[in-house]
């Protein structure tokens, strides 16, 4: 029996976002949850389940979800975990709910994200952490950093620069999706950049993190937390807000090494979400692929089919995805131009498209979304279909 | 040697072999008794074919640049008169791949394909580090 169209997400809740630093990452969790269950016209007394993804703020806590609990005072919960595949947790979470909610075991689960890495700026006169103390270094026992390898961008570029090798991909190629999810973004008034425009001369201005990625390459970092009720479909007609159903699931983990394969886990997650959603690709009206670079969205775009392997770069370059164009792609501006909240960015802005709540940005009559999420260098991946109709 | 300002890595016990063997400026990799499969860094079992048994092995210390970035932040002070630097990944003979930098090319002449042989940097009295020199054939 396919859970097509079985459960839906009946209520979504967004905290402010980016430079944010009156809470912490339980603080953003139980608001946005608040937020969440508002929206769908439901109560605390209503959820029966808490999944959460916890982001770098809620490093070796353990029991996150059960903190979360606690903290909102959630009584009797039938499902409580927390999960972690990276960028491809929040599609997988609320996998994991329709599946709970389906089988029976819960009626109303809150999918969540938070974190708050970003702390306010130093006070004039405080250093800046530059002096090199052995206690800030630390992190650079290993021997990576022996050869001044540093954090994921380095990892990422190892990988996009074997695509640009192998296929001609250009930066102007990856500059292409900045612009695009830019000029998205200008369109969404809560977007960390809404107000800020960008050119491609300004992405080939913006200054190297690490060769082949420019500043604008990589996502924002943003304080904040993100939740969705998930429950049964026929529960959800009868909440506040139109439900927005959810036709497909799958989860694509290939293991190996991405830098040889330069695929990600698309390919096998398609597989399942396509197939229970009854869909093909040209039925999709808008996409929302998670983005941690540009190149992650420029690889799982050739994963999904929309164009051939190494094709990805010129696929782009004609601004199909930019407002306007023939695949509307990140249009809420994506985690590199709106805010960063995970998998949950790109499962949001699905549910505003499927909703109609776009206003400037809305895609005209948007009935089906593809949404994906993405962790580890191109490692895990999960897919949403989720659609208007039930 | 003594004003060597860069990280030091850390010997763990795992990786002990790897940095003795560099001491003597010979390159060595963890090879899986059971089935042969190279390996690098040190795991403790062999994802092919989960086998416990491996064996630390010298290796050609020949191989062609597989990827490579050029770093432009500085995330640690001993790298603040360097970037922007490359960084390297190199894919030995053997198969195995080995994060290192490339001496003697400038970030911007780093090609994928180049070919490559290793050379060895005394760090500290302990620690003497792998890297690698472009090759003719």
């Amino acid at each position: 029996m396919s859970v097509k169209g079985k459960t839906a997400i009946a209520g979504l809740g967004i905290t402010k976002q980016g430079k944010v630093y009156d809470s912490n990452h339980i603080g953003f969790a139980v608001e946005a949850v608040r937020l969440a269950l508002a929206d769908a016209g439901l109560t605390r007394d209503d959820l029966d389940g808490v999944l959460l993804n916890p982001g770098l703020s809620w490093a070796d806590q353990g029991m996150g979800s059960f903190q979360l609990q606690q903290a909102m005072g959630l009584r009797n919960l039938r499902l409580s975990a927390t999960m972690n595949a990276g960028g491809a947790t929040a599609c997988a979470m609320i996998q994991q709910a329709a599946e709970a909610i389906d089988a029976g075991l819960c009626s109303a689960v809150a999918c969540i994200f938070s974190d708050a890495p970003l702390k306010p700026p130093k006070p004039k006169g405080e250093g800046t952490g530059s002096g090199g103390s052995a206690g800030a270094y630390g992190f650079a026992r290993g021997l990576d950093a022996a050869y001044g390898q540093f954090g994921v961008n380095a990892m990422y570029a190892m990988v996009a620069q074997r695509h640009m090798h192998l296929y001609g991909t250009t930066n102007d190629h990856l500059g292409a999706i900045a612009v695009a999810e830019r000029q998205w973004a200008n369109k969404n008034p809560a977007a960390q950049f809404y107000d800020t425009p960008m050119t491609i001369e300004d992405y080939r201005r913006s200054r190297w993190v690490v060769e082949p990625f420019h500043l604008f390459d990589c996502c924002l970092v943003s304080n904040g937390g993100l939740a969705v009720i998930v429950t049964s479909s026929e529960r959800a007609r009868d909440l506040k807000r139109p439900p927005v159903y959810i036709w497909g699931m799958g989860q694509g983990h290939p293991g190996g090494d991405p830098s040889e394969t330069l695929t990600s886990g698309a390919v096998l997650a398609k597989q399942s979400a396509f197939k229970m959603a009854g869909i093909t690709l040209a039925d999709i009206d808008v996409v929302e692929l998670y983005d941690c670079y540009t190149f992650t969205v420029l690889v799982c775009l050739e994963d999904y089919g929309f164009c051939k392997k190494g094709e990805g770069g010129p696929f782009v370059a004609d601004g199909k995805i930019a407002p306007g164009g023939s695949l509307p792609l990140n249009t809420g501006g994506g985690q590199l131009s709106s805010f960063y909240m995970w998998g949950m960015t790109p499962v949001s802005e699905g549910v505003i498209q499927m909703r109609g709540d776009g206003d400037a940005r809305q895609v005209p009559n948007a009935r089906i979304a593809l949404v994906s999420g993405n962790g580890g260098i191109l490692s895990t991946h999960s897919t949403l279909i989720l659609s208007k109709d039930p | 040697m003594t004003d060597y300002k860069k990280p030091i890595p850390a010997i763990t016990p795992d990786m002990q072999p790897f940095f003795d063997a560099a001491k003597r400026h010979e390159l060595v990799v963890q090879r899986c008794a059971q089935c042969g499969t190279h390996r690098f860094p040190a795991r403790e079992i062999c994802s092919n074919c989960l086998s416990r048994a491996a064996e630390w092995v010298r290796v050609s210390g020949e191989g062609e640049i597989f990827s490579y970035n050029v770093m432009h932040q500085v995330y640690h002070p001993g790298f603040a008169g360097e970037v922007p630097y490359a960084v390297v990944v190199v894919k030995l003979k053997e198969g195995v791949k080995m994060l290192s930098n490339l001496l003697g090319v400038p970030p911007h002449d780093v090609k994928i394909g180049m070919l490559v042989r290793v050379v060895f940097e005394d760090i500290t009295d302990a620690v003497t580090l792998p890297k690698f020199v472009a090759r003719q054939s």
